[in-house]
């Protein structure tokens, strides 16, 4: 039975060829085209819109990072990224931190939330990896819900973005669309050069062999633990990107259908693959705001594009279009 | 000295009783999800909506059909677990070669699907189900508490169904042939049993009491269509410290954890909501397995 089983993000076995920052030639491509339309979108797009869809785009990284290079599936990263927005968002309101430090805290949360839930989720893998991250969530949601600093129902209001480094005012929009580009594109190559590094290679062994890779002397926890806690602390980083952007941080972002929703992004764009989870978040993000004003049905939209993804679209937009052309994307 | 501790009762005795409630519920929910994953190796992540559908089920059957509680006790479950069947055979059977993430990646999909519709034909604010009259005759009325009597029902019949279940596949035939089949399914094709229908069928009846637990929530909670959401993430919780290897330990780890809720309720509310989330966290540090799992 085992062996007749495809691993969640097995990529295409295509021929690795080191380039451009170890990108691929089709990949050094594809990013070209990426870095092109991030810088050339705002003068077209509304840049508001063009922040969230970065942000996400950032927490789908993120979560991939996990599902598609450790083979681990976590349910609950809407705890890091809700927990990111609101510490952001309350490091910038309350204590008045100028807006990258603000990110900073959101990120270091959110490592630290990792470090625990990770600690815990490891000991277990596949099935139950997924439902234990899933409930560790929760739990953090009831912390929200209960906890003083992050205002219940109300979430924190009026975020201020303040001035980046104290001295350039990000009121506007088109100004604060900088930063944000400037965040997911540090934070996509930072998830890249880590994949490609040695220890990006023991955690794609730990992915395809744990046991082999435990009798090659690694120890496999700890790498997997690191990979979370990376993971963990990008999504608060998005979190907290987001809470600046809409000047606002809610328990929307730190519920479960959060963690849904990235998953949904993921498969959507291509699990496993480096540029899918921006696609995926590229293409929610859009559905959402066009059909916002069909209530309801954007979830029953939601659940049939996972239902469609898993059945019949295992490979994503991104993988998809990767078979197709014959290179890895 | 004695009048204090009578009023300490008097302010525990209910809420431990709805922690039994509760757990009731879970025992019932993580029994049906403890059998899916045993035969399919799928978590039914739609084991809320479903149970949320059982529910709706009974509330249609009574206000368009005029069928009372009792009949849609039966009725609920059968329509909601051959709607398991059709998932089953048109969906979730298509994945058993994949990675068994990808079924809780479906079944996600389903839940959203199910729940989305239903808010969307019925809005988020609960419909009313009245339990039938004849309960009274069960409400438990002592100096420190009064009790409903549907109350006392819930927990009569979750643990008669739970106990129900077990007999049925520790003690017959057919539950002997499901035994085998979670151990090695080829070998026990290869015997001739239909194995493919057998985990038809095990999805039906996992559904199916989803559905049961659902009328039996349905006159407690509000009928909405967050009912299911609401629990399952809980029960995902109490299924990991169960650990997933017997019936058993799903049903006892249910029930325990309601009534330690219940009790958390009494001396510590602000953790009642993650106390599930705190012992499964202990249990993970102790026996990663679960307290009744298996390797």
């Amino acid at each position: 039975m085992a062996d007749t089983t495809i691993a969640l993000g097995t990529p295409q076995a295509v021929h690795e060829e080191a380039g451009f920052l170890g990108f691929t030639r089709a990949q050094a491509m594809a990013f070209g085209v990426l870095v092109a339309f991030v810088l050339i979108s705002p003068f077209f797009l509304y840049p508001v819109f063009l922040m969230k869809v970065l942000c996400f785009a950032l927490f789908a990284c993120a979560f991939n990072l996990l599902i598609g290079y450790v083979g681990l599936l976590s349910f609950g990263h809407a705890a890091f990224f809700g927990m990111g927005g609101y510490v952001t968002a309350h490091a910038a309101k309350v204590w008045g931190l100028t807006p990258e430090l603000a990110i900073v805290a959101g990120g270091l949360v959110g490592s630290v939330l990792g470090l625990g839930i990770g600690w815990l989720a490891i000991r277990r893998s596949g099935i139950y990896f997924a439902m234990i991250t899933l409930a560790m969530a929760q739990m953090v949601y009831f912390f929200c819900l209960q906890a003083p600093f992050t205002g219940g129902e109300d979430g924190i209001q009026q975020v201020p973005r303040g001035a980046l480094f104290g001295a350039v005012p990000l009121d506007s929009d088109f100004t604060l669309y900088w930063v944000v580009a400037f965040v997911f594109l540090a934070g996509f190559l930072l998830i890249h050069r880590v994949v490609h590094s040695p220890f990006g290679q023991v955690m794609k062994a730990v992915r395809e062999n744990e046991p082999r890779a435990t009798s090659l002397g690694y120890r496999t926890d700890d790498y997997k633990l690191m990979a979370f806690v990376l993971s963990a602390a990008l999504a608060g980083v998005a979190g907290g990107t987001k809470a600046l952007v809409f000047g606002i941080a809610t328990l929307t972002d730190v519920n479960w259908p959060m963690s849904g929703e990235v998953v949904l992004m993921t498969l959507v764009g291509g699990l496993g693959t480096v540029f899918g989870p921006v696609v995926g978040a590229a293409v929610i993000v859009t559905m959402q705001n066009y059909l916002a004003e069909f209530g309801a049905w954007v979830t029953v939209i939601q659940g049939v594009i996972f239902v469609a993804c898993v059945l019949a679209f295992r490979r994503g937009v991104v993988g998809e279009i990767g078979n197709i052309l014959k290179v890895k994307l | 000295m004695i009048e204090n501790l009578l009023f300490e009762l008097e302010m525990a005795a209910p809420q431990v009783i709805l922690g039994l409630v509760n757990g009731a519920f879970y025992a019932l929910l993580s029994l049906g999800l403890a059998i899916i994953f045993g035969m399919l190796n799928v978590i039914n992540f739609a084991h809320g909506a479903q149970f949320m559908m059982g529910a709706f089920v009974a509330w249609m059957l009574l206000a368009w059909a005029g069928i009372p509680y009792w009949g849609a006790l039966i009725l609920a479950p059968l329509l909601v677990g051959a709607f398991g069947v059709l998932i089953e055979r048109t969906m979730i059977a298509r994945l058993y070669k994949l990675d068994h993430l990808y079924g809780l990646l479906l079944t996600f999909g389903l839940a959203l699907i199910i729940e989305g519709i239903f808010r969307n034909g019925f809005g988020s604010s609960g419909l009313p189900y009245a339990p039938p009259a004849a309960f009274n005759a069960l409400n438990i009325d002592i100096p420190i508490m009064f009790l409903p009597g549907y109350r006392v029902w819930v927990v009569i019949a979750s643990v008669l169904v739970c106990l129900a279940t077990w007999l049925v596949i520790e003690k017959t035939k057919i539950g002997a042939y499901l035994r085998a089949a979670t151990e090695r399914p080829e070998l026990v094709q290869a015997f001739g049993v239909n194995v493919p229908r057998m985990m038809t069928l095990t999805y039906g009846a996992g559904v199916a009491l989803a559905a049961f637990a659902g009328v039996l929530a349905a006159p407690i909670y509000s009928v909405n269509p967050a009912m299911g959401a609401n629990f399952i993430i809980t029960v995902f919780a109490v299924v990991v410290i169960g650990g997933m290897g017997s019936i058993m330990g799903s049903v006892v780890t249910g029930f325990g954890l309601g009534l330690i809720e219940g009790l958390a309720r009494v001396f510590y509310p602000e953790a009642s909501a993650t106390v599930v989330f705190v012992i499964m966290a202990i249990v993970l540090l102790t026996r990663p397995a679960g307290l009744f799992g298996r390797g």
